[in-house]
């Protein structure tokens, strides 16, 4: 019997004209692009400089900004007030200021410059990293200036050089650290968001009543529901294996087999969500806000691009309350870390403990609705 | 012969405040066709959706094919057919998958009871291959009632099999019925038309969630002891409202291209009423005798009872019904 039903629901998918383009396009259209889009590297900021000095030094700091990489040279302001207006209209993101004698005071008088940055900080986090970087730059510039002129003072100021090194995702490459979390994203979708829709869908056409009326039994039905997408989901999430390391050289460093474990459990808390709010939705409208709202939600504070650590207090009870938040986690740490089973016991439990939840309440849920 | 398959006893539902049934009781015999007549919103299809165990009523017991709803819920399902009224088969499937699927779903095979769907499928054949969705209204409700049939149901639940129908496959399709009741299954079929109720071997007239009469169609008209007139003049409207004000009359609805004036028997006669409109300035008056039909049965029983406000209610109750005069099966 069951074997008859989920042959009728893949029938039933491969017959949809939309369907399986969005169950294909979507992962690919995930994992090839938004790694590249939804990036927090800060790059192409638009500087423009004061240089009150007009010295070869000047010129020689202006060149080193550029040649970085990370900033755009837009003018050359005369002024303050001028640069100040590039900002107001937007065609530049910083100012830096180089005063008068500044070639002078670091050379010839050796007492030292000053230099003002002045960011936008409409974008905070742009804001604060543009600044950051500049001034990283004018220390190089200002330890090179030191090395070229051995001053008698300069000789004995001890250097602190710092050299961070940075575990488990060397060159800082946001990709590597959001492709696992695009994976659990896509989980959720496919196999939360489609089966639930499809039951709502069943009970809008009314079908959903035909079946009642026939020997059928519920949990077999339901069952006949979530299957098919169960193996979409292991296959999409395959698929995501093999963009990932085709793409962007990725393999988990943890086993496949880790991420298969706790890929099958957080599967089955997404469609014991999806079934809840089947359950109590009417219509295809009011299940797909439901969720959508829901989803929205627990991705913008499941750590996926912001961490949960710098969320206030309230926020962090919430993402306790988030199974895509332990997912993500273990999805991260297998991949860049390669934690095995031991040292993810506590989103093992976690996990374990929302599937039981969401499962019972969408058994519950639907017997009380019929 | 005279075994009952459907028995219902003070059945109430209600959905909040708005009782949907009342204390609704009934039998419906082996190879009998029951048709449950009511306007929208009178509760028929809360009646089937609790015999056919979709629904729980509030208080009252049924039984269908000798085993309770409740308790045996899950029997009834493989030994019932039940077709809603809104089509609800899948429309991104073929008519042959729909039919085989249904099949399956009950364990049994096209083949084993192709004999009792022959008839209606083998019109839908030529289209086997078409999807569901794609099919005429007309081809639906056949492929529906397949479906409904192919696991050899005992009784067969219709819920307005023909609303949205076009004329000739109404006709059709109460021919099915009729050779489906041959083969020993009983119906209960529910529809707003009251041209088929004399189709039906009993009828139950249904208004705001109670029977008001069950019976079969011949002894509901005997019963209309009233007198009934068809009336009409050059100005339908101005008649309507002008044969209304008459102290006498009962009831005066408009019914095709006549009036339908109800009396009581003796108190006005025929030509004292033509005498009162010609002095209301109508010409071309014609009233005429006519038997009474169902219509005029349930319209005379929901008006009962509540005396002058019940010539406004009639007038209601007339435009609640969906009327089909114009073709008649």
């Amino acid at each position: 019997m069951i074997k008859y039903l989920i042959e009728k629901e893949f029938k039933q998918i491969f017959r949809n004209r939309f369907l399986p383009r969005l169950i294909l396009g979507f992962p690919c259209i995930t994992l090839l692009l938004m790694p590249w889009a939804a990036n927090f590297e800060v790059k192409n900021i638009n500087i423009s400089i004061v240089d009150n000095d007009h010295s070869s030094c000047s010129r020689r700091l202006a060149d080193k900004i550029v040649s970085s990489g990370y900033f755009k040279l837009i003018d050359i302001a005369e002024n303050y007030a001028a640069a100040l207006e590039n900002i107001e209209l937007d065609s530049s993101d910083v100012i830096l200021e180089i005063p008068d004698n500044f070639e002078s005071d670091l050379t010839v008088t050796d007492k030292g410059a000053s230099l003002m940055i002045s960011s936008n900080a409409v974008n905070g986090t742009k804001g604060a990293l543009s600044a950051s970087y500049l001034a990283g730059i004018i220390r190089d510039f200002s330890a090179e200036l030191r090395r070229e002129n051995p001053s008698p003072q300069s000789a004995f100021i001890p250097v602190i050089n710092i050299i961070p090194q940075y575990r488990f995702n060397p060159n800082l490459d946001y990709k590597i650290f959001m492709v696992p979390a695009l994976m659990v994203m896509l989980l959720t979708m496919l196999c939360g968001f489609l089966p639930a829709l499809n039951i709502v869908g069943e009970k809008e056409a009314g079908t959903m009543e035909q079946i009642n009326v026939t020997p059928v039994k519920k949990h077999i039905f339901i069952l006949a529901k979530l299957i098919p997408y169960w193996v979409i989901g292991f296959f999409i999430l395959t698929l995501g294996f093999g963009i990932a390391f085709f793409v962007y050289s990725l393999m988990p460093a943890g086993s496949f087999l880790t991420i298969y474990v706790f890929s099958s459990i957080y599967v089955l808390i997404v469609s014991g969500f999806g079934l809840v709010i089947s359950n109590y939705s009417k219509t295809m409208q009011q299940g797909m806000f439901v969720m959508y709202f829901f989803i929205l939600i627990l991705i913008l504070i499941s750590g996926m691009f912001t961490p949960v650590n710098s969320m206030p207090w309230w926020a962090k009870i919430i993402t306790v309350l988030n199974p895509l938040k332990y997912f993500i986690e273990v999805m991260r740490s297998v991949y860049l870390m390669g934690s095995g089973f031991t040292d993810l016991f506590i989103q093992f439990i976690a996990l374990c403990v929302f599937a039981v939840i969401f499962n019972v309440w969408a058994v519950l849920s639907y017997s009380k609705k019929s | 012969m005279s075994i009952a398959m459907i028995t219902a006893e003070n059945i109430v539902k209600n959905y909040g405040s708005v009782k949907a049934l009342c204390d609704v009781s009934f039998e419906v015999l082996k190879g009998e066709i029951f048709g449950i007549i009511g306007p929208d919103g009178s509760g028929k299809t809360t009646l089937i959706r609790i015999l056919t165990t979709l629904l729980l009523a509030d208080s009252g017991s049924a039984s269908v094919d000798n085993m309770e709803i409740v308790s045996d819920y899950k029997k009834i399902r493989s030994r019932i057919g039940y077709m809603p009224g809104r089509f609800s088969l899948y429309q991104d499937l073929s008519v042959e998958e729909n039919l085989e699927f249904f099949a399956t779903v009950f364990n049994t095979t096209i083949k084993e009871n192709y004999y009792l769907i022959k008839d209606i499928y083998s019109q839908l054949e030529p289209f086997k291959k078409r999807k569901a969705g794609e099919l005429s209204g007309g081809m639906k409700q056949k492929l529906a009632l397949s479906c409904a049939l192919i696991h050899k149901p005992s009784v067969l639940f219709l819920d307005e099999p023909t609303t949205g129908v076009d004329p000739v496959s109404r006709k059709e399709f109460w021919v099915m019925l009729r050779r489906l009741k041959e083969q020993g299954i009983s119906i209960l079929v529910s529809t707003p038309y009251m041209d088929e109720a004399g189709l039906c071997d009993r009828i139950a007239l249904m208004k705001d969630g109670k029977f008001l009469r069950i019976d079969t169609p011949d002894n509901i008209i005997d019963q209309f002891d009233d007198t009934l007139w068809a009336a009409s003049s050059s100005r339908m409207y101005a008649l309507l409202n002008d044969i209304r004000e008459q102290e006498e009359v009962l009831s005066c609805f408009a019914f095709g291209d006549a009036h339908h004036v109800t009396v009581p028997k003796g108190t006005l006669n025929l030509e004292t009423l033509e005498e009162n409109m010609r002095a209301k300035g109508h010409s071309d008056i014609s009233i005429k005798p006519v038997r009474a039909g169902i219509e005029d049965c349930f319209m005379a029983l929901t008006g009962r009872g509540s005396g002058d406000a019940g010539k406004t209610d009639r007038g209601n109750a007339d435009r609640e019904m969906k009327s089909c005069r114009k073709d008649p099966v």
